[in-house]
């Protein structure tokens, strides 16, 4: 193994270690976030109590889950019910590796190039949708495994809803793939870079990134589409018998997979890293630019996760029924109809 | 490395597929087809073959392999994991087919090793853009026929699954 071998695995473990930091800890303050914005949105504080208004609350959360006792139920079937939160965490994890947080940066006073992705290939997209169709095992293993009622409804509730809706979400991304030409991550943003950073998909896409947000909730189980977890109905779900840390497990799939699909749509449709008139500014290559489009990224992510919590904070539950017909009936014919207006607009006007 | 990676994925390939059989519990067998699927994904990746993997991952392991176990996880699969092997005349008719079976792999191993191997880490054969303006181009008649294919199956599925079928029904509706 030569020098340059050696720079580039300790340049992609430095990149993986601070890449999954950021995104776990931001997963982590988003919970808080979500608490304090529900308590503000229904009139009320939220926990504010924990450090400076409620700042270390997170770290409490994670100390009381480790410590719980964890209760697993005597007829469970053992090794599935030990595997699902696993599978349910990993496959949300895995999807982070492909996405661009930012341009490529050259790291001040060397002159080593590195660009702030930790994964780049040819199918970038196709993983991402594959790694989130393999995550529905999680949920569908953890209501068989527990032997409750309750669980299996709710895991089975969850996969029917998750592959009706992947349909709708992957027809929405067909738009995108015609106008990039590509399935390279990387290369879609950059192809978003024109008009001094503004030339972002959704301006020719719209109805897709519609009907991607939508189907994208449903794929992330969240209100209004939450049935598998709808605690009127089903206690909680396919996590009833889940506790402790195992349930956290659950519970940061959850908050990852949220971020995850936030990622997808701010790549795709809002521009990944460009971030308005920044190239000019700074000049593209600096490290400036490269620190000013990372936090661009960031930003625009965290405005969806905020349209999470405010949706949750909005909307009621969808019914089985309801949610099934328009999945079906609505969303999809929908999400053909946009790729015809896509493909049309590309083939009248291809210099576009 | 390459070489390391290879033995990895062929071997948990290998030892899932043992435990489709192996194993008693239906539940058991579906999810060791899964890890069947991922890892032939894994062999595709090395082969040069990005997209191939990806879709075994997504339509494979990610949408029948959820109907399977969709359907396994709604029937009572206890009954099942007790009962014991009925038809005993198959075991010698899988020996035989294994046979036949490995006998084909060797004559494939020998022909390719005559006609001297081709790299593949320079081809785009398995690339996303060569394998969608082939399809498009030279095998367009055959694609749109295996979709006319599929379009009837989801048909002729539909017709079965409803109660007297689509066209018993028109006939009712029409005589009342």
């Amino acid at each position: 193994m030569d020098s340059q071998t050696a720079l580039d695995i300790v340049l992609k473990l430095v990149a993986i270690t601070v890449a999954f930091t950021v995104v776990l800890l931001i997963v982590a303050y988003t919970v808080l976030a979500e608490r304090r914005v529900l308590g503000f949105i229904q009139g009320r504080l939220g926990p504010n109590r924990v450090g400076p208004g409620g700042m270390l609350q997170p770290f409490a959360d994670l100390l009381k889950f480790i410590l719980k006792e964890d209760i697993v139920p005597d007829k469970s079937t053992r090794f599935i019910y030990f595997l699902a939160p696993v599978i349910a965490t990993m496959a949300a994890l895995m999807t982070m590796i492909v996405y661009p947080f930012g341009p490529e940066v050259r790291i001040p006073f060397t002159d080593i190039v590195i660009p702030l992705t930790i994964a780049r290939f040819d199918i970038g997209l196709l993983y991402v949708l594959g790694i989130t169709s393999v995550g529905v095992y999680g949920i569908m293993l953890a209501g068989w495994s527990s032997n409750n009622k309750y669980s299996l409804m709710g895991g089975l509730r969850s996969s029917a809803q998750m592959i009706s809706y992947e349909l709708a979400l992957g027809l929405s991304l067909i738009g995108v793939i015609l106008l990039a030409g590509t399935l390279d991550l990387a290369q879609i943003v950059e192809m978003q870079s024109g008009w001094h950073g503004t030339r972002w998909f959704i301006l020719f896409h719209p109805l897709g990134f519609i009907i991607y947000m939508i189907a994208a909730i449903a794929e992330t189980n969240r209100v209004p589409f939450d049935l598998p977890e709808a605690e009127t109905e089903l206690v909680a779900g396919f996590h009833t018998e889940y506790s402790a840390m195992k349930f956290a497990l659950f519970f940061l799939a959850e908050y990852i997979n949220m971020f995850t699909v936030s990622m997808l749509a701010t790549t795709l449709f809002l521009g990944g890293w460009n971030v308005p008139f920044a190239e000019d500014i700074f000049g593209r290559g600096t490290f400036l630019f490269g620190l000013v489009s990372a936090i661009g990224f960031i930003l625009k992510v965290i405005f969806f996760l905020f349209m999470y919590i405010w949706l949750r904070g909005t909307l009621p539950r969808f019914r089985f029924d309801q949610l099934m017909n328009f999945g079906w009936r609505i969303l999809l014919p929908f999400a053909l109809l946009s790729i015809f207006i896509t493909a049309t607009l590309i083939f009248l006007f291809p210099n576009l | 490395m390459l070489a390391l990676l290879f033995i990895l994925f062929a071997g948990m390939a290998i030892g899932c597929a043992l435990a489709v059989v192996a194993q008693r519990n239906p539940l058991y067998s579906a999810i060791s087809l899964i890890g069947v699927f991922i890892s032939l994904a894994c062999l595709y990746v090395m082969l040069a073959a990005p997209f191939i993997a990806a879709v075994q991952v997504i339509v494979y392991a990610g949408a029948i392999m959820v109907l399977v176990v969709f359907v396994i996880m709604l029937l009572n699969v206890e009954e099942e994991a007790h009962r014991r092997t009925r038809l005993k005349f198959l075991v010698p008719v899988a020996v035989v087919l294994a046979a036949v079976l490995i006998a084909e792999v060797a004559f494939i191993l020998v022909s390719v090793q005559e006609k001297g191997t081709t790299s593949v880490a320079g081809s785009d054969v398995g690339l996303t853009q060569s394998i969608g303006s082939a399809l498009f181009t030279r095998y367009l008649l055959p694609f749109e026929i295996t979709s006319i294919l599929l379009l009837m199956a989801i048909v002729g599925a539909m017709t079965l699954a409803r109660r007297g079928g689509l066209i018993s029904r028109n006939n009712e509706a029409k005589r009342d």
